[in-house]
């Protein structure tokens, strides 16, 4: 009996059942499916929150103003009663009269003898929901930001095509803009908006640059933006109130953290914080944040895996169950063959060979079903296969087909050939 | 007979013993029997005399409890599991009273499987079991799987099964116990025409209709042999050839 004929034996006696087999591959097949798409959707939706974080911008920390235990002062109060929870939270320590981030607390922020870590500070302004038309066509923009040109680098938005603004639009408070793809294709179709004037609530802008196209899905389009001038948008839309945010981009990754006590340090000064715990701004880190997200994910992914290889048993333990119920047949069988003068190494060889075959070839279906699935987005998620679940899962069901597979053969094969006979 | 060629068949004392204890129960009780190159033997006997017991062990598929067995001059007793399929293979052949075809292959592959276990390549496998098939006059359903046969015709699959290896030695245990009186003659047709041509054949019935064509009836009782009676010569043709000589 060479290794050829073992193999045709073995796919002779599983075609001489052909149920039994499709079953049995479609325990496995499900199994390695399962394993391999549930994996593939936790990374997909890790890869997606790091993008949306990414979006935030590398080695950035974001000031916003926060009126938390609010002293009350200025602006603040509108805010006071934005939150639903202000009137609520009492102040524990003294503190004085909550102060808005102003263009003075960025410029203090951009000065290299007080933050020596700060490569650039971006004031920023926002205007939501603002109507752009051109010719006709019209759009909403979801979020107009007026800022300086450090913004692009600092919030990861490069130009796609056309050009940035520079130092000397945001001096002279000209009016022109950089527009998200959404806002582009909107209003534009098929021409080029380069150099076209588009009118924002009134107010003429001219078009210099369509910005790279983020592709990221999620609660909101990150291409629905307009980005302009600081002093072009105070001017025409928001007014010269407080800012928004300040964005801060630090030299390095190593320097984040730096940056942020020097930036802490400024601010406390220039807002005369007494109780650091307890500052009328808050700063956003994208690194720290990246970290508490990924540790996070990383845990939905283990749960998925998890919910997926409790699958791929129940997979392994109908596997066994249809093993076990044609014991009898088999052992039969196996007390001819023995009968006819089969070898023991024969027999567990083609019974050896069937239930790698049939795990193998379910598992590779299993992951062909999987590579496919993963084309598409599911629950609004775009699976990434990870190879090391495949190798997983492929291994387990073959380990699997191989145990309960080979040992109700290997038992058989070892009786005498008519206790294998009487076997009922 | 030619001196120094070994007997077919040497049992010395052979017994068996089921279970243990209480419960023991002795299904053979010191037999021996010697069958000669050629020879064609019925053993017959009541139900539970111990006939398939001892069938058993002389087709090497139980191992007697006490006793010697040579089977062509070797001894059984002595032999490992390797060497034990292979004399199953070569020097063998066993009809089942079930018939014990394997289900879902052909008739053509069931009859090559022992070829197969045995070695043979495919080309002169094949060409080996289709002659079998012929010889038991089944060319015609080569490629039929055994639940679309009759009886009759499966059993004479099994026996086409047994002899395409040339056994040194055809086992039966009551060939005809699970056919009509038609396919029962068939295939007592054919184990004449396989004695006629030299084979070494030994069959179990209770059918005194079958024993008739044996050139020698041992008779079985309690586990013990009772009677041995030579019916022909070990050399001649047996009895009912000349009826069904063509
Ligand atoms: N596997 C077994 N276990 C226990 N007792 C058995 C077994 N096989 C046969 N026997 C007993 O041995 C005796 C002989 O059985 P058997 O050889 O089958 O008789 P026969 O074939 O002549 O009808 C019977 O009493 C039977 O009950
Ligand atoms: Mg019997």
């Amino acid at each position: 009996m060479n290794p050829v004929e073992v193999l045709r034996f073995a796919l002779r006696g599983l075609s001489a059942n052909k149920m039994r087999s499709a079953l049995t591959m479609l325990g496995i097949l499900i199994g390695v499916a399962a394993v391999i798409l549930l994996v593939a959707i936790g990374e997909g939706s890790s890869r997606q929150i790091q993008q949306n974080i990414q979006q935030l911008g590398a080695n950035t920390l974001t000031i916003t103003p926060s009126t938390f235990g609010g002293g009350g002062g200025g602006g603040g109060i509108a805010r006071v009663f934005a939150r639903a929870g202000g009137g609520q939270r009492q102040n524990t320590g003294p503190r004085t009269q909550a102060k808005n981030l102003t263009v003075e607390d960025a410029r203090a922020l951009a000065d290299p003898a007080n933050a020596p870590s700060v490569k650039s500070v971006s004031p920023v302004v926002t205007a939501q929901a603002q109507t752009a038309t051109y010719e006709g066509a019209s759009h909403s923009i979801g979020q107009l930001v007026g800022t300086y040109p450090s913004y692009f680098e600092a919030s990861n938005k490069p130009v796609a095509k056309g050009a940035y603004f520079y130092n000397d639009d945001v001096l002279a408070a000209r009016k022109v803009v950089v527009i998200g793809k959404t806002v582009a294709d909107d209003l534009f179709g098929t021409v080029d908006p380069i150099g076209k004037q588009i009118t924002v609530s009134g107010v003429p802008f001219t078009v210099i640059g369509v910005l790279k196209e983020t592709g990221s899905s999620g609660f909101q389009d990150a291409d629905d933006v307009a980005i302009a001038p600081l002093p072009a948008v105070q001017q025409s839309l928001t007014g010269f109130g407080p800012l928004g945010q300040i964005l801060v981009q630090a030299k390095s990754a190593q320097a984040v953290d730096a940056a942020q006590s020097e930036v802490t340090e400024v601010l406390n000064q220039r807002h005369g914080i007494t109780d650091p715990a307890n500052p009328d701004y808050r700063i956003l880190n994208s690194a720290s944040l990246q970290e508490t997200v990924s540790a996070a994910i990383g845990t939905f992914t283990v749960l998925l895996g998890a919910v997926a290889a409790i699958s791929l048993l129940v997979g392994g333990i109908g596997i066994t169950n249809i093993m076990l119920v044609t014991v009898t047949e088999r052992t039969r069988e196996i007390g001819i063959r023995k009968a006819i003068g089969a070898p023991k190494g024969a027999i567990l060889g083609q019974f050896l060979a069937e239930a790698t075959m049939l795990s193998l070839v379910g598992g590779l279906l299993g992951v062909l079903i999987a590579v496919i699935g993963a084309q598409f987005t599911i629950a609004g998620v775009k699976p990434v296969i990870v190879p090391t679940s495949i190798a997983l899962a492929l291994g387990v069901s073959v380990a699997i087909g191989l145990f309960f597979g080979s040992y109700p053969a290997n038992r058989a094969a070892g009786l005498r050939p008519i206790e294998a006979l009487r076997f009922e | 007979m030619r001196p120094g060629t070994p007997p077919v068949l040497q049992l010395t004392g052979v017994t068996k013993v089921y279970g243990e204890g209480e419960t023991a129960v002795r299904a053979l009780r010191g037999v021996s029997l010697r069958v000669e190159r050629g020879d064609y033997v019925a053993i017959m006997g009541a139900s539970g005399s111990g006939k398939s017991t001892l069938m058993n062990i002389i087709g090497c598929l139980d191992v007697p409890s006490g006793g010697t067995y040579y089977l062509d001059g070797t001894d059984v007793g002595a032999l490992d599991e390797r060497s034990l399929a292979i004399v199953r293979n070569r020097k063998l052949g066993f009809v089942f009273q079930a018939f014990n075809l394997i289900p879902r292959m052909s008739a053509l592959a069931n009859v090559e499987l022992p070829l197969a276990y045995g070695g043979v390549k495919a080309a002169e496998r094949r060409r080996r079991a289709l002659a079998a098939l012929d010889l038991v006059g089944l060319a015609d359903r080569v490629h039929h799987q055994p639940n679309e046969l009759s009886g009759g015709q499966q059993q004479r699959v099994a026996v086409a099964r047994a002899l395409v290896t040339a056994p040194t030695l055809l086992l039966a245990d009551e060939p005809t116990g699970a056919l009509d009186s038609k396919s029962s003659e068939d295939v007592m047709k054919i184990f004449d025409r396989l004695s006629a041509s030299g084979r070494t054949l030994v069959v179990i019935t209770h059918e005194e209709e079958v024993a008739a064509h044996a050139k020698r009836v041992v008779r079985l009782m309690d586990g013990q042999i009772v009677d041995d009676v030579r019916v022909t010569p070990v050399g001649g043709l047996p009895p009912r050839f000349a009826e069904v000589a063509p």
